[in-house]
């Protein structure tokens, strides 16, 4: 995705966000920013539904263990080329008799629609509904890892940054800029290549190519920059905001001035950031999956999955369609909590209207 | 910066310039750091690709200095990556690899031109339609499916778009025409070089479509708070000339500065999974057959230079932008 459309959609904010808080908070004592962002939160219909969605793609993929072995009663990680399953009452081969071409070869079950092989097999004959599930909790471990790590980094940079100022901001800043102009896949993929190849060996702890470990940090890292330059722009605007000169003219320690001065308006900012660098980062982790530097087989996630099925587009589109789809809902559902989330938080964003 | 009429251009020109050189050599830097220096495998095992034999591994490390001290081995790196343009493959067996991505880049631009133009357009009319008719129904409908627009990842969109035009819809008065996939060069006539790239043009087209509807409408919607909209009203002045002349322009400076950077992240590699999925042989797809033969100097040549195209692309919107806008020189 862009660097370009990502900066500029966060810095415009949608005038939607409708609220009556003024009049409520003149009557009574007057409700602290974040009582009023979840007030509006919880009102916005939009968020709500998104939020819902949300909550049940995340519990039928942490319940994909209990599917496999309740509902399919199929193991999604072995390949099952000779198997049969019943379908009313008959016994039916998962590989079947090509259709296409001259009759040649084998192609997998399609969707039974059924408890087992729901939504058909791939390639391997594995039951395509219980990986989708399994790849939903590995697609939203690694996007959830790696927001917090991006964000954790980017707080940590743009916070140093902005606040030291001097050289220590001149160099970090030029660092960011370095990596800013990177264009992000081909970063991704250069980090991916270098160390999927073989396992990694620091000290005691050995990360084997298959780890999870490895999506997670490249994609926290190569996102770091974006988060971080408007954090450190934030942090320059308040160190010389007058509330935080008053407490340094007061002999307040730094970390006093960090802590109750800076993090809480910095909060707000990463909080925004969360839906939508979720968002970003399920996309990307499926596109490095599905060119084969993600996820490595047979673990699953939705981006190998849909590789899986590429080469039976056209024969059995379901096994491609299916994660496609769920990355969709997910990503759409985190794109309007994002837009929520950021009106919310923002204090003009009811005046704007 | 207080009370400051603005710097020469001259001096904007070099400073952004200066800043670009800094920038690419960090690039550079952290490409060599990437390869050559992370922990784990030795890398001239890694530039070999699988299963090198010994000897293999030797002339690998002959070619690339290994043996040397690591600045010395990236200025050799550079050397053959920017001077003599020799560098080669070894898992390819000694194909020149800078050749192969001059080949490859004018079916990238290709590809970028034409979505480019698709999604200026697409996204001036959705923008400007549904700020005109903002809170209707019609609005609702267009930025929803502007959302599920940037919702979709590419490379999944590419295959539902090749599912219906070579498969299920292919003998449909819609898809009847869709050539197979793959690219035909523009020396084979005008009309099958169109008809390969249609599909693969909207489908990279469709993401920012959304993106840039979305940021345009809700520009327009901020403009026409401003005291000078209120003015154009006051005069008489009718809603279409409000909208075209008045609010449009001043909503379009954050779109021409997005623009300027994702035409050349695309450029420079985003649209890889564009030309993977229709099987464009444009650099992005040539990074792809690399990384799966594991043949890292050609992954290696074209992340340098697709980064190298990004940096000097964006210096370029910058230094037209303070052309263009003398608050942008003072602001420095």
């Amino acid at each position: 995705m862009s660097g370009g459309a990502l900066s500029e959609a966060l810095a415009h904010p949608e005038t939607s966000a409708a609220d009556g808080d003024l009049g409520a908070s003149l009557a009574g004592s007057p409700a602290g920013p974040w009582r009023r962002a979840f007030r509006r939160l919880r009102r916005d219909r939009a968020a709500l539904g998104a939020g819902i969605v949300l909550l049940v793609i995340l519990v039928a993929s942490l319940a994909a263990p209990l599917y496999a072995s309740l509902v399919s009663r199929t193991d999604p990680f072995r390949s099952n080329l000779s198997g049969k399953i019943m379908i009313d009452g008959k016994r039916t081969p998962i590989m079947q008799p090509s259709t296409e071409g001259r009759g040649l070869g084998v192609t997998p079950i399609g969707p039974t629609w059924r408890g087992s092989y729901f939504l058909g097999a791939d390639a391997q004959g594995r039951d395509v509904a219980a990986r989708l599930l399994h790849g939903g909790r590995n697609s939203l471990l690694i996007a959830g890892s790696a927001t917090a790590i991006c964000l954790i980094l980017a707080a940590i940079i743009g916070t140093t940054a902005g606040f030291l100022g001097g050289g220590v901001d001149m160099v970090l800043s030029r660092i960011l800029d370095v990596l800013w102009a990177f264009p992000v896949y081909l970063l991704a993929i250069s980090l991916s290549i270098v160390l999927i190849s073989k396992p990694i060996i620091i000290g005691p702890i050995t990360i084997g190519s298959g780890s999870l470990i490895l999506p997670i940090v490249i994609i926290g890292l190569v996102y770091a920059p974006y988060v971080a330059r408007p954090v450190r722009g934030q942090v320059l605007a308040l160190r010389n905001s007058e509330f935080v000169l008053a407490s340094i003219g007061l002999g307040m320690p730094t970390w006093r001035i960090l802590m109750r001065d800076i993090l809480p308006n910095v909060s707000t900012t990463l909080i925004v950031y969360i839906p939508l660098m979720m968002a970003l980062n399920i996309t990307t982790e499926s596109a490095l999956s599905f060119l084969s530097v993600g996820v490595q087989p047979p673990d699953a996630s939705w981006g190998t999955i849909i590789l899986d099925g590429q080469g039976l587009l056209y024969t059995r589109p379901a096994v491609s369609l299916a994660p496609g789809v769920a990355i969709v809902i997910t990503v759409l559902a985190l794109n309007l909590l994002g837009d929520s989330v950021r009106d919310a938080l923002d204090p003009r964003a009811g005046l704007r209207r | 910066m207080p009370g400051s009429g603005g710097e020469p251009m001259i001096a904007v020109i070099v400073a952004r310039i200066v800043q670009m050189l800094f920038v690419m050599l960090g690039i550079s830097v952290v490409v060599f750091l990437i390869f050559f220096a992370t922990p784990g495998a030795d890398p001239s095992a890694r530039i070999a690709g699988r299963n090198a034999t010994q000897e293999t591994l030797a002339a690998v490390r002959k070619d690339f200095g290994l043996d040397r001290p690591m600045p010395v081995q990236y200025v050799l790196l550079m050397k053959r990556l920017f001077v003599t343009g020799d560098l080669t493959s070894f898992a390819n067996r000694g194909q020149r690899v800078i050749p192969q991505i001059m080949d490859a880049a004018p079916i990238t631009l290709a590809l970028v031109l034409g979505a480019a133009v698709l999604w200026v357009v697409g996204a001036l009319v959705l923008g400007v339609v549904a700020a005109a008719s903002r809170d209707t129904l019609l609005d609702r409908g267009l930025m929803g499916l502007a959302l599920i627009g940037v919702s979709m990842p590419v490379f999944w969109f590419g295959e539902v778009m090749n599912l219906l035009s070579q498969s299920r819809m292919h003998d449909t008065i819609f898809f009847s025409w869709v050539p197979s996939l793959g690219y035909k060069p523009l020396s084979d006539g005008f009309a099958p070089w169109f008809k390969t790239l249609v599909i693969p043009w909207f489908t990279l087209a469709v993401l920012y479509i959304g993106f840039y509807a979305r940021v345009l409408r809700a520009n327009l919607v901020e403009t026409y708070h401003e005291d000078f909209i209120r003015t154009a009203r006051a005069k008489g002045l009718g809603p279409l000339r409000i909208m075209l002349r008045h609010a449009l322009r001043p909503s379009l400076i954050p779109f021409v500065t997005m623009f300027g950077l994702d035409f050349g992240a695309l450029v420079g590699g985003a649209a890889l999974l564009t030309e993977v999925v229709f099987g464009l042989n444009g650099i992005g797809r040539l990074t792809y057959v690399a990384l799966q033969s594991l043949d890292l100097p050609v992954i290696l040549a074209t992340v340098i230079y697709a980064s190298f195209f990004v940096v000097a692309a964006n210096a370029l919107v910058d230094i037209a932008y303070a052309a263009l806008d003398p608050r942008v020189r003072s602001g420095r």
